[in-house]
């Protein structure tokens, strides 16, 4: 391939990156205060609310957004498509940062954080959130496999551990040496399966809600919830791929990736387009649309993540100008984002009314502080790691003019 | 990404074989209910409102004592519901009804949790921890539960409450149907014992239905004609009956469809034996294979040089 992909060795330590560490400073204090007090101690939920922002947006959202992983690696690799290599590690490296965020946000949300592991032993297959916990186990490890390459490429044959550390150089090298060798020819296996668990459980996220009819909004309880879960998911791919490189190639002063990004929105036409024929399709067969205008929040914020999420950046695609445009298809691309963060968001707590108990909800000042701190850590660990790993390949900017 | 030929039709074989294996023995959805549990029936045209179930709950369960004691009738001019200290508690309505001295009439209403037939609690649990048992009560084990609090989202009574203030070992609670107890040869619910009006009437399920229909038969002028939890969500283990529609005192209106049954199907159909991760797989190896010399690698090369 011509087109290495090499550490960026930026400075590190910018004025954004210190941000980021003092929102993880303020979400690491709220954590340890959720551990010592209790989630009561730093969060709103209730009984009737078991579930809220850490849930919607943390867990749902996290996964959702993070499925340009598995969507260019169907481009690159099963269909190989090699010309979309250059975005392959970035959408990799944002999955694994994503999913292990899920992870981390769960252990914060659940009760019982040292009891995780105990449903890998005490199986409940009628459950659709045991199917998602195994598929998201799984598929953790399938990511952290596919990103092994970018680590041995970096240090294979550099091995140069200080002190007594030194002792361990060899068998690191072995041991690279090794996975270099093996994880060439069985690749394959890890990639397909990558693709098929993801499927799974981001269909199987939508099936969640299909246990309580009477209390999620009508406007999302469709039996088609794991359907528009997967379409959406397969959809927000490709932009959120865009969104990224976009972000990432301007704060790292790299050329744009416009010849590889380009063409994926091309593709997003299509699968966004399919989406958006499945949600206004289910809301035509069930006659839902009779709640679009009663003016309550939660209508409003489908008609937000209809029309702003959907529709809009559909139309936009279908225009030349935006098309050509990198500023255009950012813009465009983000708002695909924001609507599929939307939906989960709406699902899981918009939409989410129960009709007995206090439904009220609204994240307390301590879910929102976590959920940001994640957030900030995942992009810090985001930046840090294409700072030393073989993660980009654009040239930067003043090597190519 | 070395697919061989070789490797490629070893799935294919795999996953035809799955795929027919499976078809044979998809079956429908079938209700895992205990044909014959426990249950009670509460008449809420007897109910006093006197909260003596509330405190032999407390008692039984060893819960921690309440801020205002249970002599405080006071309390039921607010609304209530069942939370982490408190497995039942009773609310007074006034639905409409009016004396011969025109004063309203109050209906007092006890809740606790249904002890549903197939209970949307226990089918969606990630561990298991709650289960149906054969003598009716849904049951929680707290040393396999991770604290997930999915079987509160999916619990259409919304009765399952947690320790949110406990930081590391938290646990789910709701009314116990008092397991221990009525597991024992003529044991009985402490709620029940202790009502001094026989509000609350434990047998068997289907003794109590027929109690019901007696009852609602010989004194029509007395009850409305509907039993809520014969057929409430598949059926329920406690069941109510009532002179005043349920609508007017609190109850929401249930489809008769349990609540598991779609989403357990969706599960089965799609998972059972793991046929269709199987088959996608099959089909992404062949795709994969197809596409293994799709060699546009001169292309990039084009591209690169643009770039
Ligand atoms: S009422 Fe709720 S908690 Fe009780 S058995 Fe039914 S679903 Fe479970
Ligand atoms: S909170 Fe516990 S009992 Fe409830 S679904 Fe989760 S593991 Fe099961
Ligand atoms: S059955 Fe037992 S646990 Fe349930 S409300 Fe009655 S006394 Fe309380």
């Amino acid at each position: 391939m011509s087109h290495q992909a090499y550490p960026l060795r930026a400075k590190l330590w910018t004025p954004g990156v210190l941000v980021l560490s003092a929102l993880m400073a303020i979400g690491a204090v709220i954590i340890v205060a959720r551990f010592i007090g209790g989630i009561g101690y730093v969060s709103n939920l209730s009984t009737a609310r078991p579930w809220g922002l850490w849930i919607g947006v943390d867990v749902a959202s996290g996964v959702a957004l993070a499925a340009g992983g598995f969507t260019t690696a169907f481009l690159a690799h099963i269909l190989g498509r090699h010309t979309y290599e250059p975005v392959v590690r970035p959408a990799l490296l944002t999955a694994m940062l994503g999913y292990t965020f899920v992870v981390l946000g769960l252990m914060v949300d659940i009760g019982r954080s040292w009891a995780i592991w105990k449903p890998m032993f005490n199986w409940n297959t009628n459950s659709v959130l045991f199917e998602v916990a195994m598929c998201v186990m799984f598929y953790v490890t399938v990511l952290y496999i596919e990103f092994i390459p970018a680590v041995v490429e970096q240090f294979k044959g550099k091995v140069n551990l200080p002190g007594l550390l030194g002792k361990l150089n060899a068998p690191s090298e072995f041991l690279m040496g090794l996975a270099d060798r093996i994880l060439g020819k069985i690749m394959w296996v890890f990639i397909i399966a990558g693709v098929v668990l993801s499927c799974m459980h981001q269909s199987s996220l939508g099936s969640l809600m299909l246990i309580a009819p009477t209390k999620l909004h009508p406007l999302w309880y469709t039996p088609m919830l794991p359907l528009l879960f997967l379409t959406s998911a397969i959809a927000v791919g490709y932009p959120m791929v865009v969104f990224e490189a976009t972000i990432a190639t301007t704060s790292m002063k790299l050329d744009s990736e416009m010849k590889v990004l380009a063409p994926l929105t091309r593709i997003t036409i299509l699968l966004l387009g399919l989406y958006m024929s499945l949600k206004i399709g289910d809301m035509v067969i069930r006659g839902t649309y009779v709640y679009l205008l009663d003016g309550t929040a939660q209508t409003n914020s489908f008609l937000i993540e209809l029309g702003l999420g959907v529709i809009l950046p559909w139309l936009l695609l279908l225009s030349k100008k935006v098309q050509t445009s990198r500023r255009g298809l950012f813009i465009t691309c983000t708002l695909i984002v924001l609507g599929v963060l939307l939906n989960r968001i709406n699902v899981f707590i918009v939409g989410y009314k129960p009709p007995l108990g206090d439904s009220s909800y609204f994240p307390a000042i301590g879910e929102i502080l976590v959920t940001v701190g994640l957030i900030a850590a995942l992009m810090f660990l985001y930046r840090f790691i294409i700072t030393y790993l073989p993660v980009f390949s654009a040239p930067g900017k003043e090597v190519s003019s | 990404m070395e697919l061989s030929r070789r490797n490629f039709f070893k799935i294919l074989g795999v996953t035809g074989a799955s795929v027919v294996a499976v078809k044979g023995k998809a079956r429908a959805w079938e209700s895992k209910a205990p044909p014959d549990p426990f249950g009670c029936l509460v008449d809420l045209t007897r109910c006093i409102g006197c909260r003596k179930c509330e405190q032999a709950c407390n008692d039984v369960n060893a819960l921690p004592k309440p801020d205002r004691s249970f002599d405080d009738l006071t309390i039921l001019d607010t609304k209530r519901r069942p939370d982490e200290k408190t497995f039942t508690i009773v609310n007074r309505y006034y639905p409409g009804k009016i004396d011969e001295r025109d004063q309203l009439i109050p209906t007092f209403v006890k809740i606790q949790c249904m002890h549903c037939q197939d209970p949307a609690c226990v089918s969606a649990c990630i561990a298991g921890a709650l289960t149906k048992k054969e003598n009716g009560t849904v049951h929680y084990n707290v040393s396999k539960c991770i604290g997930c609090r999915y079987c509160m989202v999916a619990c259409p009574f919304e009765i399952p409450a947690y320790e949110y203030f406990n930081p590391i070992t938290p646990k789910v609670m709701k009314c116990t149907f008092c397991f221990d107890r009525i597991s024992k040869e003529g044991g009985q619910p402490g709620c029940a014992t202790i009502c001094p009006v026989e509000a609350i009437t434990f047998g068997k399920r289907n003794t109590l239905l027929k109690l019901a229909k007696k009852r609602i038969k010989e004194n029509p002028a007395d009850y409305i004609d509907q039993i809520y939890g014969e057929n409430e969500v598949g059926g329920t283990s406690w069941m109510y009956i009532s002179g005043v529609p349920f609508e007017k005192i609190g109850f929401n209106k249930l489809p008769s469809e349990p609540m598991p049954k779609l989403s357990e199907t969706v599960q089965h159909s799609l998972f059972s034996y793991l046929w269709s991760p199987i088959a996608l797989y099959g089909i992404l190896g062949g795709i994969m294979w197809a596409f293994r010399n799709n060699g546009d690698n001169t292309e990039i090369e084009n591209n690169g040089g643009a770039r």
